[in-house]
């Protein structure tokens, strides 16, 4: 019987140690990957996990241990210290608030396990605590929806206006966020090289298209027909404003030229009905830039601080084809 | 009850005067600085112009200031207004476009009127019946007891649209918020009907001293026989209504069901209107004037877009004017401010 106990044990053990090995070899061949997402608050976040998860299953060499933090930091910080004792190769997260890192981050640094921020940044006076930071440029965005207008304006305008004075309305997104904040000054910074362009009003639509609708209506009321461009901080309130214009008994997308951000799939379906012009893109699919990134940490290669994630500019005369790519 | 023209004019319109001062001010500054806030035309037989826009923007305002007076009246509150017509309009577009949130385009087949508007005013009208019984039986406050529902209310309506906004076409539904009728959209007619329903509900019966009394003293009401619980269940019940239909035009308005931000903060423009429109906490209630609280409300907002003042300072703007419109209703601060002028002109003489 002991014999018996024993020649079990022994195979047991031996068991173990080969699936340990082959484990760990298994491991070697995988770069393992701890993402903690902020959680599922917006439709954008939700595509966001979606991009993250599907790309991480395409990828044969990557396995992604994903942790969704529920909008919480202490979560947060209790995953990241998780992805340590697990001793995971890369960290990964969109930290929920921007303070309070600096410890859990340091712990990551002395375990040698590089930290990747996603599309939002922390705040810590020591950056070498996080290899690169990769998301939306929001001022950029600006910038890019007035240079489309700068390029464009002539080709899209109601042949009897003017292309010497054009009056611009903007719908700002809620008051003191950064997307509001940036995408507002980088329009600015480029009009400033194209004096035709002038904003005449500029008002908080809080990023919704009801608010977008009531605001605009407004304007219409207080300038009317003089309106020849919407520059909108995002689609909805874009959407919500070409309502207003057409209850106004204009031609939204004609008699006023509509540029908006964000690339949403309501913003495609605008654009194919002729209602809306542009819309610059701020996307959610950070899954193959994320991953890129990650294999080229572990190729030994050296990232650049800021990544700035790949994004469109999409013009009417595109929409119906880019319409089934849309994921968000 | 017979009809007493001197006693309406001590009563109910002295009551009303400050509040028309206040509405009037502001119209007032209108027609001196913003050129053409008056011009009403008639465009394809509808009539058009920054007027109507503030009566059809305020719309939801009214309607759910309606319900929050006689609320208010039974020294109550409601919260979760905000809540209600965000589930309302969740599940109106839900109704229409089952499968919208699992990424089906198609509509399949068009849900019926009675249904895309009778399913959700019964889910807030549930809602009315909850707080109501929170507070009358339960025995909650009304603050906390319609707090839970304010918080709970809006994951409900996001849980349903699953945090996305769902976009719907639906002719016969779309004309509630954005239909005209007589010329005028919708939304304002729907304002007027419950207006008279309400008037003949607590005017021409009972019920308005029976909500009056409740409000005023629960247990002297009680001794007289008057059901109190009842009472406030059905106010409650009134009031959900009225954010759900509030709800129903808030979401045909844009097409589309915002489940994160509808009605958001709805229920503090309400709660304000019904304040400056001088209606007692428990007691004394004017429904007359929670609607001339609600039209200064929404003539400062349309006021602040059309003469485009700064966004950063919209916020402070709109309290300050609140601030004033507060004070100068209010006859304590009446009387230390004439007792001091008195007193400086007795003092000069």
């Amino acid at each position: 019987m002991k014999h018996v106990m024993k020649t079990a044990l022994k195979v047991f053990a031996l068991t173990v140690a080969a699936l340990l090995v082959a484990g760990a070899a298994m491991a070697k061949d995988k770069i393992v990957v701890g993402f903690s997402q902020i959680g599922a608050e917006s439709a954008w976040r939700v595509a966001n996990t979606e991009s993250i998860v599907s790309e991480a299953k395409k990828r044969p060499n990557i396995e992604l241990k994903f942790s969704d933090a529920q909008q919480k930091q202490e979560n947060q910080i209790k995953a990241l210290r998780n992805f340590i004792a697990q001793g995971v190769d890369v960290i990964a997260f969109s930290p929920v608030v921007e303070t309070g890192w600096t410890p859990v981050l340091k712990e990551a640094k002395k375990a040698g396990i590089p930290v990747i921020l996603s599309d939002r940044a922390v705040d810590t006076e020591d950056d070498t605590l996080w290899v690169t930071f990769m998301g939306s440029d929001f001022v950029e965005e600006g910038r890019r929806a007035a240079n489309w207008l700068a390029d464009n304006y002539d080709k899209v305008k109601r042949p009897d206006k003017s292309s010497d004075v054009i009056n611009v309305v903007e719908l700002q997104g809620t008051v003191g966020s950064a997307p509001a904040i940036d995408r507002k000054n980088g329009f600015e910074e480029v009009m400033k090289g194209h004096p035709a362009f002038k904003t005449i009003k500029s008002q908080s639509g809080d990023f919704t298209r009801s608010k977008g609708k009531e605001v605009m209506e407004a304007f219409l009321k207080a300038e009317g027909d003089k309106i020849d461009v919407l520059y909108a901080h995002n689609d909805d309130m874009a959407i919500g404003a070409i309502q207003a214009i057409e209850e106004f008994g204009l031609k939204p997308g004609k008699d006023i030229i509509i540029v908006s951000v964000d690339a949403v799939r309501g913003a495609f379906e605008a654009m194919i009905e002729g209602k809306l012009n542009c819309t610059v893109e701020c996307s959610p699919l950070l899954g193959p830039q994320l991953f890129d990134a990650v294999e080229d940490l572990a190729a030994g290669k050296t990232l650049p601080k800021r990544i700035v994630t790949k994004e469109g500019v999409f013009p009417a005369d595109v929409a119906a084809k880019e319409l089934p790519n849309r994921k968000y | 009850m017979s009809f007493n023209p001197a006693c309406l004019k001590n009563e109910n319109l002295g009551k009303l005067v400050w509040p028309l001062v206040a509405l009037f001010a502001i119209v007032v500054f209108n027609v001196i600085f913003t050129p053409g806030f008056f011009n009403l035309e008639i465009k394809d037989g509808r009539l058009f112009g920054s007027l109507i826009d503030i009566l059809n923007r305020g719309a939801p305002v009214m309607l759910v200031s309606i319900g929050m007076t006689v609320v208010y009246a039974t020294g109550g509150i409601d919260l979760s207004v905000g809540a209600v017509i965000a589930i309302a309009g969740a599940v109106a577009a839900t109704i229409i476009r089952p499968d919208y949130v699992k990424g089906v385009i198609e509509y399949g087949e068009m849900a019926p009127l009675v249904t895309v508007i009778g399913v959700p005013l019964l889910l807030a009208l549930l809602a009315g019946l909850w707080n109501g019984a929170l507070v009358a039986y339960v025995g909650i406050q009304p603050i906390i007891a319609t707090l839970i529902l304010m918080v709970a209310g809006r994951g409900i309506a996001q849980l349903i649209t699953e945090g996305k906004i769902v976009v719907f076409i639906h002719e016969p539904f779309q004309f509630i918020g954005g239909g005209f009728l007589l010329g005028l959209p919708v939304p304002i007619v729907i304002v007027a009907v419950m207006l008279l329903v309400t008037y003949l509900l607590t005017r021409k019966t009972a019920l308005g001293l029976f909500i009056e009394a409740v409000g005023a003293n629960p247990k002297a009401s009680q001794y007289m026989g008057i059901r109190a619980q009842l009472i406030k269940i059905a106010t409650y019940m009134f009031c959900a209504l009225c954010a759900g239909i509030a709800g129903l035009i808030i979401c045909s308005d844009i097409k589309a069901a915002d489940a994160n931000n509808a009605g958001l903060f709805l229920e503090l423009d309400a709660i304000a209107a019904v304040i400056i429109g001088g209606t007692m906490w428990g007691g004394r209630f004017t429904v007359a004037g929670s609607m001339i609280g609600a039209l200064i409300i929404q003539t400062l907002t349309t006021t602040i877009l059309t003469r485009g003042i700064a966004p950063e300072v919209t916020l402070v703007f709109k309290a300050l004017v609140i601030i004033c419109v507060a004070l100068i209703q209010s006859e304590a601060f009446r009387k230390i401010l004439t007792g001091r002028l008195a007193k400086t002109e007795a003092g000069q003489s």
